[in-house]
């Protein structure tokens, strides 16, 4: 397939000798627009990558920091054409940055999997992450996604054994997220050691970049995970700093976004002093 | 999207699915995270050894008969039989048989599936016990066989459901469960399965999730349908005994539907034989999030595993529905149904809370049975259907599940003090 943007960023990485950070926030959360302005000011603030989950009313995979954040963006009245509109509006402003929707496969089902990914390249989106549909499912989506020119990014976890590597390798593209941990998104922060291990063992497999994520909340995390993987995520600690920034009504603040962006500068300045 | 139908390559039978990669038709399949992937291949592999292994049979069957109680009576109503032909316009009403599936031990069908599943577990080498419930009928039955084989068992069940259904509550920590209330969502048996796919996904390792219907990833749907499969072979060979043939019509509640498909599936290739699920229709299929008749009133999408029947709405988020039943109160259905739905061998209907209370009501003054409020549902169905048939109709309806746990619910509903 041909080069994505994904492809581009990461090989900029490298020159750079250094390792991604790779930011997930969720579409619509605390509201549209105050999402919107967060996705404007990731780039900047130092996100090489964007994770923009597309909110589910039942998250399976996700701790309660994703689960509050998904169900705040609902709440406000988010969508799936919403989530795309959102995507379109940032590539206005910027048409390097990758942006890959990540999320479960049913709103995505329900939009119509043919039109999604339509949609999906119109508005700009470089790669899908989709929890709930494995490799046993890529005649379904990944394929067609593929076809489209997405990246489609699948998860490895800790029990992906040396047996059922090559399968999930097999179709992915753009990079590998590496899942540090059995459990939900936001719990236990993992073992850098045990995970430099595991990344070491994926990429004797796959020539793809691999990204690092579930548990890591601070730079020292990051910056301990990031050795030896080309780029780790952050997700429930920056959702968890919208959740903390908001009002008593439960709406944004003035804060909203500086809470988010300045969590954001502190963990790229982290990464890039490693 | 892949729609390749297991109905067109298996024209001549409507018992030989999944397909090996757990379709039924459309519906079905396996939608869960990576992690949880190799643990799903494992357990089919465990279910598919154990099958062609006559000692697990043997134990299995041991189990029913003398721990559970197995096979449960065919019992003609003869009482509501009488009724029903008071009932009819045209003179006919039909004959009406309960399978007494209530009187198993722990007071419902849910023995048979988590007998099968524990001995699986067992074979897996697993060491703690995990599950969701609704009514808690699923979780007394898995908290009962944690206690017979000394496993320790944390059950997940809605906030709202531990305050409806606190018999059962009470009931699982005396059989030394942890009970964990889930405050998720609404509270009830869709946000029990998320969190509980949210332990096993973290202890993936060491636990068997006990799934309690005939639905999530691939092999579920199949084992759970074969363990309760159980029903509807006894009543093949019960009614043989009793009439000398075959029942003409089978009626059973459906919320994720396996008391339903242990009853259907024996049945299904025989032509003549009219099949009805009852599904939950709340304060009325017009009420918008007012039921819960996945298949009625629903879409099909993809949840907890398996793509099938949902409540929902136009952008794929999953509603709560509501049905006065905890464990009819579910937003999905076994993938089988959805695909029996549409390959239309099975009819489903739907009744409301009011008329299922009234059949609960009905049972118990007729017939001396406390019906659960999930089987009244099927009841009230047969209440409208059995006036309608001939007199030589023999009708099968599944007693899935005693009432001993609604009978404070119910009292409160009709306003009865006690």
């Amino acid at each position: 397939m041909t080069e994505t943007r994904i492809d581009r960023r990461f090989a900029s990485l490298k020159s750079e000798g250094r390792s991604g950070l790779v930011t997930f926030v969720t579409a619509g959360d605390p509201d549209y627009e105050t999402a919107a302005k967060i996705l404007a000011g990731l780039p900047a603030a130092g996100a090489d990558i964007i994770e923009l989950g597309m909110p589910f009313s039942d998250p399976m995979a996700d701790g309660p920091a994703i689960q509050a954040s998904s169900l705040r963006a609902l709440k406000a009245g988010q969508r799936m054409t919403k989530t795309l509109a959102m995507v379109a509006d940032f590539r206005k402003t910027d048409n390097d940055t990758p942006i890959v929707l990540m999320g479960y496969y049913n709103p995505i089902y329900v939009y119509g999997n043919e039109r999604f990914l339509a949609d999906a390249v119109k508005a700009g989106v470089d790669g899908l992450i989709v929890v709930d549909v494995p490799p046993e499912a890529d005649d379904e989506l990944c394929i067609p996604a593929l076809n489209a020119g997405l990246n489609f990014i699948r998860l490895a976890t800790p029990t992906t054994d040396a047996k059922r590597l090559p399968k999930v390798l097999a179709n992915t593209s753009g990079f590998v997220y590496y899942v540090s941990i059995t459990g939900i998104t936001g719990a236990a922060a993992p073992d850098a050691s045990k995970v430099h291990q595991q990344v070491a063992r994926i990429k004797a497999s796959t020539t793809l970049p691999v990204a690092v994520g579930f548990g890591v909340r601070t730079g020292e995390q990051a910056r301990a995970i990031a050795k030896g993987a080309d780029a780790v995520v952050v997700g429930s600690a920056l959702v968890t700093a919208i959740e903390k920034s908001l009002g008593e009504d439960g709406r944004a603040t003035g804060n909203t976004v500086a809470a988010v962006l300045d969590l954001v500068k502190d963990l790229a300045g982290a990464l890039r002093a490693g | 999207m892949t729609t390749t139908s297991t109905a067109d390559a298996k024209v001549n039978s409507y018992r030989s699915g999944p397909d090996e990669r757990g379709h039924f038709g459309l519906f079905g399949g396996r939608f869960v995270a990576e992690t949880l992937m190799p643990l799903i291949l494992d357990l089919e592999q465990a279910y598919n050894d154990a099958k062609a292994d006559p000692a697990f049979h043997a134990e299995l069957e041991n189990l029913n008969t003398f721990y559970a109680g197995r096979p449960s009576p065919l019992y003609h109503a003869e009482r509501l039989t009488d009724y029903f032909r008071q009932q009819s316009k045209t003179g006919g009403g039909a004959k009406v048989y309960f399978k007494r599936d209530e009187l198993n031990h722990t007071g419902s069908h849910k023995i048979n599936n988590c007998l099968g599943q524990i001995l699986l577990a067992r074979r897996m080498g697993k060491t703690r016990i995990i599950a969701e419930t609704g009514a808690g009928q699923h979780g007394v039955a898995v908290a009962t066989v944690c206690a017979r084989f000394g496993l320790p068992c944390e059950i997940y069940m809605g906030a709202t459901d531990v305050k409806r259904q606190s018999p059962n509550v009470a009931r699982m920590y005396m059989l030394g469960a942890k009970v964990n209330p889930v405050t998720s969502g609404a509270g009830t048996l869709k946000d029990a399965m998320n969190e509980a796919l949210r332990d096993w996904v973290t202890n993936v390792e060491n636990t068997y999730y006990i799934i309690g219907t005939a639905a999530g990833p691939h092999p579920y749907p199949e084992l759970v349908r074969d363990f309760q499969s159980i029903i509807g072979k006894e009543v093949r060979e019960q009614m043989m005994a009793a009439e000398g043939r075959l029942p003409d019509t089978l009626v059973a509640c459906i919320g994720g539907g396996s008391n339903a498909i242990g009853l259907f599936h024996p049945f299904l290739d025989d032509k003549n034989v009219k099949i009805f699920g009852v599904e939950a229709g709340g304060h009325g299929l017009d009420v918008p999030n007012g039921h819960a008749a996945s298949m009625n009133g629903g879409a099909p999408g993809v949840l907890h595993g398996n793509r099938t029947y949902l409540l929902q709405d136009d952008d794929g988020q999953i509603l709560e529905g509501h049905s006065i039943s905890a464990g009819l109160d579910y937003p999905g259905v076994g993938p089988e149904h959805s695909w029996l739905k549409d390959t239309g061998r099975v009819k489903y209907v739907s009744v409301t809370d009011n008329e299922a209370l009234e059949a609960f009501q009905l049972c118990a003054k007729q017939e001396g049975i406390i019906p659960a409020l999930e089987p009244a549902h099927a009841l009230a169905h047969v209440m409208k259907l059995a006036p309608t048939l001939p007199k030589d109709d023999i009708l099968v309806m599944n007693m899935c599940g005693r009432g001993d746990k609604d009978v404070f619910a119910v009292a409160g509903y009709l306003g009865m003090t006690i």
